[in-house]
């Protein structure tokens, strides 16, 4: 159990915590949609501090856990090819794929680099010109434009041995598949703040007036979180739905309009799987065919990737808010960061990996006993 | 990786033909991409994220959140130092 003096600014968190509980009066179920955001929760242990009536569940908002389990496999053989060097963001290396991860391949002698931005690949792909350098890119709208900016430099100054394996993932079509399932519990969204620093938060507004629930965006530090919960309830409680911004220090609603005006011209809207939960329609982002050059999907063919999930891992349900990690069998004993069955227990902001961190072993009864 | 992080510009330059920087985490010295936030300026803080400059954040606001960072150790590995 954690205690309130565990927070930065004790005083205002008490604050949020008691009007939250005053202005409460039914069972409000919402879900956050941002990984920093879960890490954030369980760290500070907000869903036990929280009363009853409020219930969080931990949406897909981990893009490193949602990469289609194809997509791992696919880089994993292309990072095993001789002559490739296969540059990652850090979170990907565990990530498992149908029989292993990048760890394996970079300890087999694959030539696998973790690298803090996109354009760091792209500098090895300028040192090295005798080697084909792919970088994996994936993300939510959040690190699309440093991607773009990857591949649009590639073109600009012709480095035609760099090509991007590309994965991106969307945040509204995912929002509008959850609430248009039959099983959704889901009755307000808390979005992700740095999503709508770039993209802005017009994109909501449609999805609100359809669905008629409240989505408010927010930050992932303690307070921000707790002040998106408040708003969130005394819109529930007021029969209201809106886009509501408690994130206005980064977040505008038009976002950032040259990064947008990027996004347009090197991707388009795509189908595209996410793991766990199965293939939604325009929820991904592939590079565009001014682009397709530098696809490495295009440019390497690999063939007879045969896909094999865990048959112990439940991390679609956990994804969909229907399960809570620590009710997975597998959850801290066959299943650990340390060997992850399941990519949600890979990166920080995975929900299994965030609950075996702070050693949520069992579901808690009662938060305020 | 999805997390965005505030720090001071403390240089703009050019690099073939891209607008680039430097920006100071409270201590940690980085490059940083600033294309998208074409009106930043020596001294204004940002959020950034994957080596990019996102969204604009005022001073207060950046402080207050690299304490927070410090405070629960994810400075350093979200930036991979
Ligand atoms: S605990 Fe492991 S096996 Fe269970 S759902 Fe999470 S990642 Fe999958």
């Amino acid at each position: 159990m954690k205690y309130l003096d565990e927070y930065r600014d004790p005083e205002l968190a008490g604050k949020l915590f008691d009007e939250i509980r005053e202005t409460g009066k039914h069972h409000w179920t919402m879900m956050e949609v941002c990984g920093g955001q879960t890490h954030s929760i369980i760290r500070n242990g907000i869903d036990q501090l929280l009363p009853d009536t409020v219930e969080l569940i931990h949406g897909p908002g981990c893009p490193v856990c949602v990469t289609p389990l194809e997509t791992i496999d696919r880089a994993l053989a292309i990072a095993s090819s001789p002559d490739v060097i296969f540059c990652s963001f850090g979170d990907m290396l565990r990530v498992p794929g149908s029989e292993k991860d990048l760890f394996r391949v970079k300890s087999e002698g694959g030539d696998v680099r973790i690298v803090y931005s996109p354009l760091d690949a792209l500098k090895v792909a300028g040192e090295n010109p005798e080697k084909e350098v792919v970088f994996f890119g994936i993300g939510f709208e959040t690190t699309a434009p440093a991607n773009a900016m990857a591949v649009f430099q590639a073109k600009q100054l012709e480095i035609a041995n760099f090509s991007m394996l590309v994965s991106h993932v969307l945040v509204p079509p995912a929002l509008e598949a959850i609430m248009s399932s039959p099983s959704s519990r889901v009755q307000a969204f808390l979005a992700a703040g740095h999503v709508c620093s770039v993209m802005g938060y017009w994109q909501y507004e449609p999805l609100v007036e359809k669905y008629r629930v409240p989505i408010v965006i927010t930050g992932f530090e303690p307070l921000d979180v707790l002040e998106g919960i408040r708003r969130v309830v005394v819109q529930l409680e007021e029969g209201r739905a809106e886009v509501e911004n408690a994130y206005e220090r980064a977040v505008l609603r038009e976002g950032n309009l040259p990064a947008q005006r990027m996004l347009k011209d090197v991707f388009t809207v795509c189908e595209r799987t996410w793991r766990g939960i199965g293939s939604i329609a325009n929820s991904g982002w592939e590079l565009s065919d001014k682009y397709r050059e530098f696809d490495a999907a295009h440019r390497f063919t690999v063939t007879d990737i045969k896909t094999q999930e865990s048959p112990l891992c439940r991390s679609g349900e956990v994804l969909q808010g229907l399960i809570k990690p620590n009710q997975c069998q597998a959850f801290g004993t066959v299943c650990t960061p340390r060997k992850p069955l399941g990519a949600t227990m890979v990166s920080n902001e995975g929900a299994c990996a965030a609950y075996y961190r702070y050693g949520r072993f069992a579901e808690v009864e009662s938060a305020n006993t | 990786m999805c997390l965005g992080i505030p720090g001071k510009i403390t240089e703009v330059y050019d690099q073939q033909g891209i607008a680039m920087g430097k920006i100071d985490f409270d201590g940690i010295q980085k490059e940083v991409c600033l294309a998208y936030l074409p009106d930043i300026e020596v001294g204004d803080y940002a959020i950034v994220h994957v080596g990019f400059a996102i969204t604009k954040l005022d001073e207060q606001a950046a402080q207050e959140t690299l304490d927070l960072f410090r405070e629960i150790g994810s400075l350093e590995e979200e930036l991979g130092d």
